[in-house]
């Protein structure tokens, strides 16, 4: 199966410092990837190269066979890459339905029109409560953001990202900072999104990582240091041995 | 209400709230009456007024709304006010002219001021429109030969049209009136629209915008070529207004004052700049007759407003009335100067 | 070849004058992350002040002195009542409450000292030319440009060894750990914001014989030390110092090259660098 998203060679400096050397990792359609590894491995850089927001050094990445490298990061979003982000960047002080609706938006030429009031464009807010219905929302939808608990950002986060029927999705350690609970709610949510949704996953927590994925790459200093099905990446020594030398549990 | 949350509504969608309407309908029962008294002090107090509340609420569309701060609004104003003078100076009357020549050359003017200024992000756009427009004011202050220089342009005759005497102070303030009017309606559609929305995730964090697919480059620059439109407007109407025009127009201390009506009124309501536009303008009408120290006093205002009311006058009379809740203004720090603007680097 | 060797002294004498201006600036946004906008109103104070000080000792040198330090204590005025108040909130409020105060500013001089433009003279023993090259050159630029330059190694020397540098370098790069260790930031914070508008009037004395004083003069030259630091990046010492020289020279160079053009060329060297360099030349800060 030809891959959806394909990661080549890619490598991003910073100075002297090398974030990413030679990555490479594809992805195919309806794929759950986790990418894995201990911090500093550079896997938010990863993204952040990836969705656009940063130049890779070299290397390309492509989306449905058409290159997409060095493109903005609107750009990319537009042809069907949406990312979550580590820490939640959202529209805080509008509500959780109108971060969704301008999400729909977005890849709509709806934003064209300057004298149409929105409500009189109703299919881009049913379109939000739906995705807020989804991420287990619908009851916040008229709250400020910024007065979602922290695990409700985290999930509106992902329905942002969703909004705009994206080909492949980045989720950026969307359980970062969660409880136990939370993370469990999360991740049923997230396996609730399907097999038609490609997925890649940055992720700490091994639960999640073990629950979702079909396939893992395991990033330590930059480079890829293994990947492929959880069995395989959990048995090899590389990686058993970056886990524990780093005092971080394999286990899940 | 069913109103689309986060977009701040001029004339809330569905009907406006009790407390509101009240308001809006007794202030535009005077506007449309009170000339009819024939005072010829009543007309031309609201036709200034009428000028500059749309000159301020043409900048509440980048300050409230998209959160951009220009210091340079006098640009758009200035360069119509320009046009104007000096078409009508050499026989242009007609206002089917002279008006549409202001507006495109206001929009230019906003429009390659743009194109510099929004590259930069943060404190660098500020600047740029600072340095863009006081270039404007150079030119036209030493550019005697065209402009007049320090002298300005006047004996600027009422605009012609075809059927109207526009000689008297109250046929003229009508004629503002129905142009302010019209541009008041526009500018609050455009903010109620999926575009208005869109500059409002921009004012509230542009980088998740451009991670949603948002062109916010293209975004900026619209608002500020609509709201220089607006702003050209309001300039051939000064020019009109005033009957002279000198390089003043375009100084800095014009861009800070429409500033001030807009902080002072409450950025991101519409009405609240409007109604600052005409506070301002009232307060300086009273100053002078005590005094020459204008600018003095303009300074300590807008020194005032920073400190004590940085939603102005929108926010206190939101704290105050229920029925006037929904005047909160887009508190103007929030937006345009990101903590971080690291986004300068990686354009 | 000598014309255009004396006309880069010229620049060279502008150049050092927009440094002390850009410096200033420069070490306000650094630390504080504030454009002060009332900085062009600090150069004309600064520079009356000298004016007046002038008449009142006949002494251009106390002016020099003196003036800096009286334009220094009006940016207290400024900072501790009115600035340290905005600290908790965004920095855009912090600007604007510059803008607010450039208002003042611009009509405090004016009503103080009138709308007259005024000179301040050289001081005797450099109010002559000297022999360069074969033709007359004011013996003043040259003290402008040894001073200026002098003045630019003790700053960058200050900044880099001493320690008071190093404490006002920490707070530019981390406000929050400087804090944690112990040290008064909001005083420093005041520090260099006095610090900066006496440098600022400084600038205004050391001008005067050559820009002349006059309402209005503020914003020209705050626009023009704008463009400094846009072009050599905000922020950054060297930045101010090649930024403010080649400002210096293009304009000067405009002026006799391109006299009607002469306005517009520093705009466009601005325009061409900022195409190039959104950043500035030497705005490698994220800033």
């Amino acid at each position: 199966m030809d891959a959806i998203l394909a990661i080549e060679r890619l490598t991003r400096r910073f100075g002297g410092l090398v974030a990413l050397r030679d990555v490479s990792l594809s992805v195919v359609p309806g794929e759950r990837h986790a990418v894995i590894g201990p911090n500093g491995a550079g896997k938010t850089t990863l993204f952040n190269v990836v969705s656009g927001e940063l130049a890779p050094t070299s290397g390309r990445v492509s989306l449905l066979g058409s290159g997409i490298t060095g493109l903005p990061s609107h750009e990319i979003a537009r042809r069907g890459l949406a990312r979550t982000f580590q820490r939640n960047n959202l529209l805080f002080s509008l509500t959780a339905l109108e971060n969704v609706r301008l999400a729909a938006q977005a890849c709509t030429p709806a934003t064209r029109r300057l004298f149409t009031p929105v409500h009189r464009l109703p299919h881009l807010e049913e379109r939000a409560r739906v995705l807020l219905d989804r991420m287990d929302l619908a009851d916040r939808a008229a709250a400020p953001a910024r007065s979602l608990s922290y695990g409700e950002q985290r999930q509106l986060e992902v329905a942002i990202a969703l909004a705009g029927r994206p080909k492949v999705l980045l989720l950026d350690e969307p359980t970062s900072g969660m409880s136990p609970a939370e993370t469990a709610r999360m991740t049923a949510l997230l396996d609730r999104l399907g097999r038609e949704q490609t997925v890649v996953i940055i992720e700490h927590d091994m639960d999640v990582v073990f629950a979702l994925a079909d396939r893992i790459t395991v990033l330590y200093l930059g480079e890829v240091i293994a990947s492929g099905t959880p069995e395989a990446v959990r048995a090899d020594p590389r990686v058993q041995e970056v886990y524990l030398g780093t005092g971080e549990g394999l286990e899940g | 209400m069913n109103r689309a949350p986060g977009a701040r509504a001029f004339l809330p969608a569905s009907g406006i709230r009790g407390g509101r309407r009240l308001v809006l309908l007794v202030v535009a029962a005077a506007l449309l009456l009170v000339p009819l008294t024939g005072s010829r002090f009543a007309a031309t107090t609201l036709t200034e007024m009428l000028v500059f509340a749309i000159f301020a609420m043409s900048l509440d569309l980048l300050v409230g709304y998209t959160g951009l701060v220009s210091l340079g609004h006098a640009a758009p104003f200035g360069v119509a006010a320009y046009t104007v003078a000096l078409l009508s100076t050499h026989g242009t009357a007609a206002l089917a002219a002279t008006l549409p020549a202001a507006l495109v050359a206001g929009t230019a003017a906003a429009a390659l001021i743009g194109v510099f200024a929004l590259r930069a992000a943060g404190v660098y756009f500020l600047m740029l429109t600072l340095a863009f427009a006081q270039m404007a004011f150079a030119v036209a202050h030493e550019w005697a030969g065209v402009t007049g220089g320090t002298n300005g342009l006047s004996g600027i005759p009422r605009p012609a049209l075809p059927a109207a005497d526009l000689g008297g102070a109250v046929p003229f303030y009508y004629l503002v009136l129905l142009l302010a009017g019209l541009a008041a309606v526009v500018l609050a559609r455009i903010t109620r629209s999926p575009f208005g929305a869109a500059l409002a995730g921009v004012r509230e964090n542009e980088a998740r915008m451009r991670a949603m697919g948002y062109d916010t480059f293209r975004l900026k620059m619209a608002a500020f070529v609509i709201a220089g439109a607006a702003a050209a407007l309001s300039g051939a109407l000064y020019a009109y207004y005033n009957g002279f025009v000198s390089p003043d127009v375009l100084y800095w201390t014009t861009s800070g004052q429409v500033l001030v009506m807009v902080l002072l009124g409450g950025a991101g309501t519409l009405a609240g700049p409007a109604a600052g536009a005409a506070a301002v303008l009232l307060l300086q009408n009273l100053a002078s007759s005590y005094t020459e120290r204008w600018t003095l006093i303009l300074g300590a205002a807008f020194i005032l407003v920073v400190l004590a009311a940085p939603s102005g006058l929108a926010g206190v009379a939101a704290r105050l009335g229920g029925p006037l809740r929904r005047l909160r203004a887009a508190n103007p720090g929030a937006g345009p100067l990101p903590p971080a603007p690291s986004e300068g680097a990686a354009r | 070849m000598t014309f255009y060797l004396l006309q880069a002294l010229n620049g060279c004498a502008y150049g050092m004058l927009l440094f002390l201006l850009a410096a200033g600036l420069s070490l306000i946004f650094g630390l504080m992350e504030i454009v002060n906008l009332a900085h062009g109103g600090f150069y004309l104070l600064g520079a009356y002040l000298g004016l007046s000080i002038f008449r009142w000792t006949g002494s251009f040198w106390l002016a020099l002195a003196i003036a800096p330090l009286i334009t220094g204590g009006a940016g207290f005025l400024l900072e501790w009542p009115f600035l340290r108040p905005l600290y908790r909130r965004t920095h855009l409020d912090q600007i604007l409450l510059t803008f607010g105060f450039a208002f003042v500013l611009t009509d405090l001089t004016r009503w103080l000292w009138g709308a007259d433009v005024q000179s301040l003279p050289a001081p005797r023993g450099l109010d002559q030319s000297v022999v360069i090259l074969g033709t007359l050159f004011p013996a003043y630029r040259l003290f402008v440009i040894g001073a200026g330059a002098a003045l630019a190694l003790g700053l960058w020397l200050g900044l880099v060894r001493s320690r008071l540098g190093a404490v006002v370098r920490a707070g530019v790069a981390n406000r929050e750990m400087t804090q944690a260790l112990g040290i008064d930031v909001a005083a420093v914070f005041t520090g260099v914001f006095v610090f900066g508008t006496a440098l600022a009037g400084l600038a205004g004395v050391a001008a005067a014989p050559i820009l002349g004083v006059f309402p209005g003069v503020d914003f020209d030259i705050l626009i023009v030390t704008l463009i400094v630091v846009v072009v050599g990046g905000l922020g950054t010492f060297s930045g101010a110092f090649w930024g403010s020289l080649l400002i210096g020279e293009a304009d000067t160079f405009g002026k006799v090259l391109v006299p009607q053009a002469a306005l517009v060329v520093i705009y466009l060297v601005m325009a061409a660098v900022l195409l190039a360099r959104p950043a500035g030349l030497f705005g490698g800060r994220a800033r």
